[in-house]
């Protein structure tokens, strides 16, 4: 009986175990020796066979990262992480594929089965692509990394063709290293925080793109990341350079298998756009969440800035945040370039017992910059959703412009939303501008949809789509897509 | 963020530390230990610095370079030709001078029926009900102001008004130091009964030359269906350092209505901490700041939602021309029983002056759901569209900005019931301006 089976899904749904990537693949692995040591950040550099100068830049930072402390400023209350408990490498053990066919094929099945499609063939033919609706025509380059490598690159060939180089980072380091070493660190310094610097020690892998002058990515860039073997960190870097007058837009989405315990995740991303160079970066992070008790779920601690270096550069982040134990995350923009913009759209949705702590820097330093902030916190269950931001200008940043906005939703009594906003002027003609509301789903709307047939459940998701739809606008369409579906997984059994 | 900083003492620490090895001897065990609390609180904690959240922008450990000596009695002669805040204004004036109660200044006569006044160090010497609230508004974590001023205050005001009394005079207690740079604490106590009303003014000056250090702080007891006016000015010397605490303890149904203004001091720092305990009340904390030169005024407030159905407004207006740099830290906390809750928070600042820096932090921490909270924050030059209008018709630049900057800050003062003491503030800031052109 159909109804029998409905109260089966509703009790079902009132746990948040509704995490439907939290699989695990059960493939050999090869890892680093358990624990943290300089012989650690050497192993992970040999096995990279990385140049001289790279390890020493590893080592300096591990150096560094042990007279470090943790951060406890933010509103995230976890258990302390056994950083000599965990593995620093991992990866599946097999030679190094030199196309598809070559891939372990359970790695292969893993990506199918996430809904990310290796071959070209198949993301051309619009097969299982990224999206459902609209794929066939967009076509996505993917960089798959599993664990602490990358497994594959797709449509390497046609990007390089447009002159844009798209790889892993180790590659890269190996094949572009004037590149790399001119960028690397130079948005995120070594020493910018406890984990920038951890990652900065021992980061495994990443994508690297890099956009000629005048070259606008003839298609989107994504990166897709696993987290598969058990008590491994995840320490990935990427690095996007788009030079004078490109254009890139990129996506990165992250998954992780269900476990009792938690697992780091520590990454880097730098972005440098270069004169009238615009980079588009949005994320859908979906790392496991923790079950309903807390129980398990990735720890996301991950610095991403963007460095709006030329005059006229843009950069955009975009972030649906439904994943993670613990979300620490705060993609920030340096706008040095004089009219030089950036742009935050953040959806941050927590349930069960999650903690996000998460928000924005903009920080103002040349003239005539203008930034744009909207972030919307939707806290349900016994969750605790913050929202962290700074905005800046410098003594020089003439006529800088900062609009801000960020609203909370509350669903259910046990949660907590809140605003932290930190806006520093020292320039007369700057002008900023920051409003915040909290507020539940109001009654009267709730009452509008139930009246005209929709359970309380489906009214809470539209109501909410309504709430968020400033943000899903920003994404590309595969993503925004995708986004929807996870807002609605992540709130079902928040009401009632 | 990297390795814990044990820093070292400070002259200033050290010169606050010698003072705390002598506590004033007024009061009974209770506040005894309340003085040997905070001054191992202080010896503890010592003076805040950037890396404490709530004093991220006033660093005292840098801006207080030395502990003064404590103020000796001033003279009445002296505090007389000082003391010219709010006169005209009909108050009852009580005058407090370098933190001591003067009885031959203040008018203590023909009190109304349900209105008791006392200095500080006699009520405590005398004990009772009433100074028994002394110290129980404080908030539970470390305030290196608070902590100072309840170690050190010998005396003040203790103002009560019995249940069901409205007094209508406002009764005004007029802060002032007079002679050579020293440190001044007083700590007042206004209790209202269940009913009472009050209109409660305080206004703090001093001479202009003198870098001389003054700790106020005052616990407001507001019982159930009580109705409360709070009016400030801070107008201390030009070289002066002020640190100001203000608590409150809200009933339910009460009515509380509190403005600051302030120009004063080279180093303000303000902190508002209020409690609402009873359900259904209206509170509202506003405020204007106008500074110029090298002022530093820090508004900073923790509004505390405890239980259900309270409004709580909040609006502060910044002016700052030269290098000034005026500072907002407002919090406004929702408890989980804090159901109903409106809250609201408005911060906008004008900067004038090409150096000048504002730096605002409004911050919402909600833990109910069905509230209605927001903040907002602005901050910016003065339009030049609105300058081009009044320019246009013939007025000159200096008198359209006055004329602008005047409704800016209009706009707070407006919130004033008393219309004496709002005259006198509409007065202090047009004579601020006009100081300017």
């Amino acid at each position: 009986m159909p109804a029998v089976q409905e109260t089966v899904e509703q009790v079902r749904s009132i746990d948040v175990d509704q995490y439907k990537y939290g699989f695990f693949t059960d493939i050999e692995s090869e890892k680093a020796p358990k624990g943290l040591d300089e012989d650690t950040v050497r192993f992970i550099s040999a096995k990279k066979g990385e140049p001289e100068w790279l390890l020493e830049w590893r080592l300096d930072a591990f150096r560094r990262w042990q007279t470090m402390q943790e951060p406890k400023w933010a509103r995230v209350d976890y258990p302390p992480i056994p950083y000599q408990e965990l593995y620093y490498y991992s990866a599946p053990k097999q030679k190094a594929a030199k196309s598809i066919d070559e891939i372990d094929p359970e790695i292969l099945a893993t990506y199918e089965k996430l809904g990310i499609p290796l071959r070209e063939r198949d993301a051309l033919l619009g097969i299982e692509s990224t999206g459902g609706e609209g794929s066939g025509k967009a076509r996505v380059a993917v960089d798959a990394v599993f664990d602490s490598v990358s497994v594959a690159t797709t449509f390497k060939e046609e990007l390089a063709k447009a002159g844009v180089i798209f790889m892993p980072i180790s590659e890269a380091v190996r094949e572009h290293p004037e590149l790399v070493r001119k960028y690397l660190g130079s948005v995120v310094p070594v020493t910018d925080n406890f984990f920038a610097t951890l990652n900065s020690a021992v980061f495994s892998d990443g994508s690297f793109v890099y956009v000629p002058k005048g070259v606008r990515c003839p298609m989107e860039l994504s990166t897709y990341f696993r987290i598969n073997e058990r008590n491994t960190g995840q320490f990935e870097r990427t690095l996007i350079i788009a030079d004078e007058g490109s254009y890139v837009s990129y996506l990165e989405g992250c998954t992780a298998p269900m476990r009792d315990e938690n697992q780091l995740h520590a990454a880097v991303v730098e972005l440098v756009a270069l004169a009238d160079a615009e980079i588009k970066y949005s994320t859908v992070q979906n790392w496991y969440p923790g079950d309903s008790e807390g129980k398990g779920g990735i720890f996301n601690f991950v610095t991403k800035r963007g460095d709006c270096r030329g005059d006229r550069s843009k950069i955009s982040w975009t972030q649906v945040e439904t994943g993670s134990a613990i979300t620490w995350k705060y993609p920030s923009c340096i706008l040095r370039g004089d009219e030089s913009q950036g742009e935050f759209y953040s959806i941050a949705i927590s349930n069960g017992r999650q903690q996000v702590d998460s928000g924005t820097k903009m920080i103002h330093l040349g003239k005539n910059t203008s930034s744009r902030i909207i972030s919307k916190g939707i806290a349900a269950g016994r969750s605790d959703n913050t929202y962290r931001g700074l905005v800046s200008a410098h003594r020089k940043a003439t006529g800088a412009r900062n609009f801000t906005n960020c609203d909370s939703l509350l669903i259910g009594d046990q949660c907590g939303a809140h605003t932290v906003p930190y806006i520093e002027s020292k320039n007369a003609t700057a002008h900023f501008e920051h409003e915040a509301t909290t507020s539940k789903i109001s009654e009267d709307q709730l009452f509008y949809c139930q009246q005209r047939g929709l359970d309380p459940e489906e009214a809470t998701a539209l109501i909410v789509n309504g709430f968020v739809k400033d943000v899903l606008q920003q994404l590309p369409m595969e993503f925004a897509v995708e986004a929807q579906k996870l807002i609605s997984v992540s709130l079902e059994g928040s009401v009632g | 963020m990297n390795a814990e900083i044990r820093p070292m003492r400070t002259p200033a620490e050290q010169g606050l530390s010698g003072e705390l090895k002598n506590l004033p001897l007024t009061g009974d065990a209770r506040v005894r230990a309340l003085r040997e609390a905070a001054a191992q609180a202080f010896n503890d904690n010592g003076l805040p610095h950037r890396r404490v959240e709530e004093w991220k922008y006033t660093d005292l450990r840098t801006l207080m370079r030395e502990a003064l000596p404590i103020s000796s009695p001033a003279q009445s002669a002296q505090v007389e030709a000082h003391a010219r805040l709010l006169i005209d204004t009909g108050a009852r004036r009580l005058v407090v001078a370098n933190g001591a109660l003067v009885p031959e200044l203040s008018d203590l006569a023909d009190l109304e029926p349900g209105l008791s006044i006392a200095p500080l160090g006699t009520a405590l010497a005398a004990g009772g009900d009433l100074v028994a609230r002394l110290g129980t508004l404080e908030p539970g974590r470390y305030d290196a102001a608070l902590a100072l001023n309840t170690a050190l205050a010998a005396d003040g005001v203790v103002i009560a008004v019995a249940a069901g009394a409205v007094i209508e005079r406002p009764v005004h207690v007029a802060h002032v130091f007079s002679g050579k740079a020293a440190a001044s604490f007083a700590r007042n106590l206004v209790v209202l009964g269940e009913g009472a009303g009050l209109t409660y003014a305080e206004s703090f000056e001093g001479p202009e030359g003198v870098a001389y250090q003054v700790n106020s702080a005052t616990e407001f007891v507001v019982a159930d269906e009580a109705s409360l006016d709070v009016v400030r000015m801070q107008e201390d010397g030009a070289s002066a350092l002020h640190l100001s605490t203000l608590l409150f303890e809200v009933g339910k149904g009460v009515k509380l209505n509190a403005f600051g203004f302030a120009s004063g001091a080279a180093v303000a720092r303000t902190s508002l901490y209020a409690r609402l305990d009873g359900a259904d009340s209206a509170v509202a904390f506003n405020g204007a700041i106008l500074l110029k030169d090298r002022q530093h005024a820090d508004s900073t407030l923790f509004v505390d939602h405890r239980t259900t159905g309270c409004e709580s407004r909040e609006l502060f207006k910044h002016v700052l021309d030269d290098s000034s740099r005026g500072v907002f830290q407002g919090k406004i906390v929702v408890r989980q029983p804090a159901q109903k809750t409106d809250g609201r928070m408005m911060s906008r600042a004008l900067l004038l002056g090409d150096d000048a820096e504002m730096d605002n932090k409004p911050e919402l921490e909600i833990f109910a759901d069905d509230v209605a909270c927001g903040h907002g924050a602005t901050c910016g030059a003065i339009d030049d569209d609105l300058l081009f209008y009044l320019r246009a018709r013939g007025i000159p630049l200096k008198e359209a900005q006055s004329l602008l900057v005047q409704a800016f800050v209009g706009e707070a003062i407006e919130t004033v019931a008393n219309d004496e003491l709002r005259d006198a503030l509409v007065a202090r800031a047009e004579a601020w301006l006009k100081a300017r052109a």
